[in-house]
């Protein structure tokens, strides 16, 4: 019975959010491969893709199609079941952190009713995305060694030790901003975050915590498996790694995950530290407009404006850099990045005690 | 349940042990062509390596005892595709050595052109892929118009592009064009900006530098006892260039450096390279200014493609056959091989793209080669690679291939 006392309208509210994000981030991972290749095509000095629509638009639907028309393949000496459930693993695990982002302000109604544009509000959210995060190394490795093929299995070794070695520097460069916010719900780390300006200093994370968003955004190339850190999938050397023997669209959904993970992983970037839906003098803009829904809608296009910047910074390092070396990536995890981090972290600890300590 | 058939030789004992066995090869990425290779790996690292030649093995050797001499010139064309007019030069040479032609100066200047171009052409292909190999894809796209750029000038002059069949016995085919020297012209305002471009991307990169340091090195005296020649001799240190050591075409008129490296490892070979692109470009200017002074001086030089005493050996040119008859008889046995050599044994040798290309031919006077041996350097440099590659990691292994430039078609012949 306890189904019953839910409100309805809050169960009607979160379904169409939930399908509007669960859409919206698919789209925006289909519109990112065409993102890629155009930006990989105009800093190689190519055209890229052009044939299907204009600028090529159309080819991610044309890409899909051809992928669902591409003869399914399960190699006789692999685990089924695994085998199986690796992309499974990958699209799932890619889709879930998508449920704690912040996406736009509260926005209330005429009629007083406070609509959310967040589908969960866990007041443990960050632990939440390093949780699922943690997991989607799960389908790499599964999907690997399932495959019972030499090249796919040292990509999943890779990609699980790179997974581990990187979590850590991540998680502790995370701890120093947490303690300036002192929470760990993304809601209230954005809100925190209002507008541009605030105190005398810049109220975004990133001007607080300089050293932790490089250390961040370093991990998170790595976890993404992206350029310089793409060692699972180095199409030199393990020819395209742990997917190489799969077909059709399980194939599609190690490759969409891909890119639905760096949509996501921008958007948490964006939100942590570049002050999620947040702007400038959005204070003013807010009275002036005087109409609650097209501000939250400026909000919403201002938090994607900052993910698709975030999102072309990824593509302009992966076609500009080559990539580490097995060993050389272990040692920049644990040798640079997790001192780094730790000094990071006494450093902040010491300033908040020194000047923010208010008994 | 029946016993597993194992049709592949495993190494002793290999289901047993706790290493793995890897089959870098033979259609691998990264292997740029067909080679094989055998690892035996300990998690990353390279225990033991064993590499097979002769997967694509077309007896170049053999058939050429039973072609005329103008149709050996497109089998080498297909040993280093990178650089094929250094083979057709290099061949056509040695025929000229046999019968004893001189080549006029103007002959040399334009070969030394070409060849040079397609020495940069090697060059590029060979470092852009160790960016490839290292993940650095733009770079091989930055660098692949400038190649785009010297094909083109090989277009002009002889018609085709990857597999040239450039030039004859005694010289061109016909002369060089207005717009062949227009194009090599410009082709020499962009090469410094590209390979400028292309250092300022690679060169001091601190994660391609962390990558190609060290890895797949050779010392120096183990390079003179495998009998490396080229870049990769070069850069273990030792100066050794074909150009300067025998000097052939005229080359002794040119003045060049020899860059020289000193671990021998990938880096080195990278930046050895490198340093013979810019040496290769001012050649190339020297080449033209001699030419133009040479034209200067002789007017009538203008028209000299081709050494007179070659005569016999240079097919007329198109309109004399299509309207005098002698000429199409001759043409006719031209192609056909109708046409004697002196009998006698020479070897000819010229710096190619990746080492030394030398051709031993033996005649014994009749319309083929009794036996004609070509001296690939790429089937000495793989013989070296499983030393160079073990104790490293997987990934060194992959760039030291793509560094030593082995190109399958020369290795295998």
């Amino acid at each position: 019975m306890l189904l019953l006392q839910v409100d309805m309208a809050f169960l009607i509210e979160k379904i169409l959010l939930i399908t509007v994000i669960l859409f919206g981030s698919l789209g925006i991972a289909m519109y990112a491969t065409w993102g890629e290749r155009k930006v990989a095509a105009v800093m190689q000095d190519r055209l890229g893709p052009d044939r299907a629509g204009p600028f090529g638009l159309l080819q991610p639907l044309a890409d899909g199609l051809k992928l669902f028309m591409k003869e399914e393949i399960i190699p006789d000496r692999s685990t089924k079941f695994l085998f199986i459930l690796g992309p499974c693993l990958s699209m799932l695990t890619a889709l879930m952190t998508s449920a704690i982002v912040p996406w736009g302000p509260d926005f209330v109604a005429a009629s007083g009713h406070i609509f959310t544009l967040q589908v969960a509000d866990i007041n443990i959210g960050v632990l939440y995305v390093f949780g699922v995060v943690s997991l989607g190394v799960y389908g790499i490795m599964l999907g690997g060694w399932a495959s019972n093929n030499k090249f796919s299995l040292l990509s999943s070794i890779r990609s699980a030790s790179q997974a581990i070695s990187y979590e850590l520097p991540m998680g502790i460069s995370l701890i120093a901003l947490l303690m300036m916010t002192g929470t760990l719900s993304l809601r209230e780390i954005v809100q925190q975050q209002h507008g541009f300006w605030a105190d005398g200093y810049f109220s975004w994370n990133f001007f607080k915590q300089p050293l932790g968003f490089i250390i961040f955004l370093t991990c998170s190339f790595a976890e993404l498996n992206r350029a310089p850190f793409d060692l699972p999938e180095c199409e030199s050397e393990l020819n395209m790694g742990y997917h190489q023997e799969y077909s059709s669209m399980k194939l599609g959904f190690y490759l969409f995950a891909e890119y639905i993970n760096l949509f996501v992983s921008s958007a948490i970037l964006i939100t942590l530290f570049f002050g999620g839906y947040n702007f400038p003098f959005m204070d003013q803009v807010a009275t002036g407009l005087n109409s609650p829904i097209l501000f939250t809608l400026i909000c919403v296009l201002a938090f994607m404006t900052k993910v698709i910047c975030m999102i072309l910074f990824f593509m302009f390092v992966r076609w500009t850099l080559p990539r580490f070396r097995f060993d050389q990536l272990m040692k920049l995890g644990w040798k640079s990045l997790i001192p780094l981090a730790l000094v990071n972290m006494l450093i902040t600890a010491a300033v908040i005690l020194l000047f923010f300590n208010k008994p | 349940m029946s016993e597993p058939q194992h049709h592949i030789k495993l190494a002793e004992e290999s289901l047993q042990k706790q290493t793995t066995t890897l089959n870098l090869g033979p259609t691998h990425p990264a292997t740029h062509g067909v080679f094989q290779n055998i690892l035996e790996i300990d998690g990353e690292r390279v225990l033991e390596a064993v590499p097979t030649i002769g997967y694509i093995h077309r007896a170049f050797e053999k058939i050429a005892e039973r072609r005329p001499y103008y149709q050996i010139t497109p089998l080498t064309d297909r040993l280093n595709y990178c650089s094929s007019p250094i083979n057709n030069m290099g061949w056509h040479m040695t025929i000229e050595k046999l019968l004893g032609i001189k080549t006029p100066k103007r002959v040399d200047y334009l070969r030394i052109i070409i060849m040079e171009l397609s020495r940069i052409a090697d060059h590029l292909v060979c470092n852009s892929v160790i960016g490839v190999d290292t993940g650095a894809l733009t770079v091989f796209t930055y660098v692949f118009q400038l190649r785009e750029m010297i094909y083109e000038v090989f277009e002009e002059v002889c018609g085709s592009r990857l597999t040239t069949n450039i030039g004859r016995v005694g010289g061109f085919e016909r002369n060089f064009t207005e717009a062949s020297f227009t194009k090599i012209h410009h082709l020499l305002t962009l090469l410094p900006k590209g390979l400028k471009e292309f250092e300022i991307l690679l060169n001091r990169n601190r994660i391609f530098m962390d990558r190609c340091i060290g890895a797949g090195p050779i010392s120096a005296e183990r390079a003179l006892n495998y009998g490396f020649t080229g870049p990769n001799l070069r850069a273990a240190g030792v100066d050794y260039d074909v150009r300067v050591a025998s000097p052939y075409c005229s080359y002794e008129e040119f003045d060049f450096k020899i860059p020289v490296g000193t671990n021998g490892d990938v880096y080195d070979r990278y930046l050895v390279r490198e340093g013979e692109m810019w040496q290769s470009v001012s050649i190339i200017r020297q080449a033209l200014e001699k030419v133009e002074a040479l034209e200067k001086e002789f007017p009538d030089q203008k028209h000299v493609f081709y050494a007179p005493e070659a005569d016999h050996f240079h097919l007329p040119p198109k309109e004399d056959v299509y309207t005098k008859m002698e000429a199409l008889i001759f043409h006719f046995k031209m192609i056909m091989g109708e046409i004697d050599a002196l009998p006698g044994e020479v070897y000819h040798s010229v710096e190619g793209g990746n080492g030394e290309v030398g051709y031993y031919l033996i005649s014994d006077g009749g319309r083929t080669p009794y036996r004609l041996h070509f001296r690939r350097p790429c089937f000495i440099y793989y013989q070296a690679y499983p030393e160079m590659i073990k104790d490293g990691l997987l990934s060194d292994a992959i760039i030291t291939l793509s560094s030593l430039n082995v190109i399958a078609g020369e290795l295998d012949a």
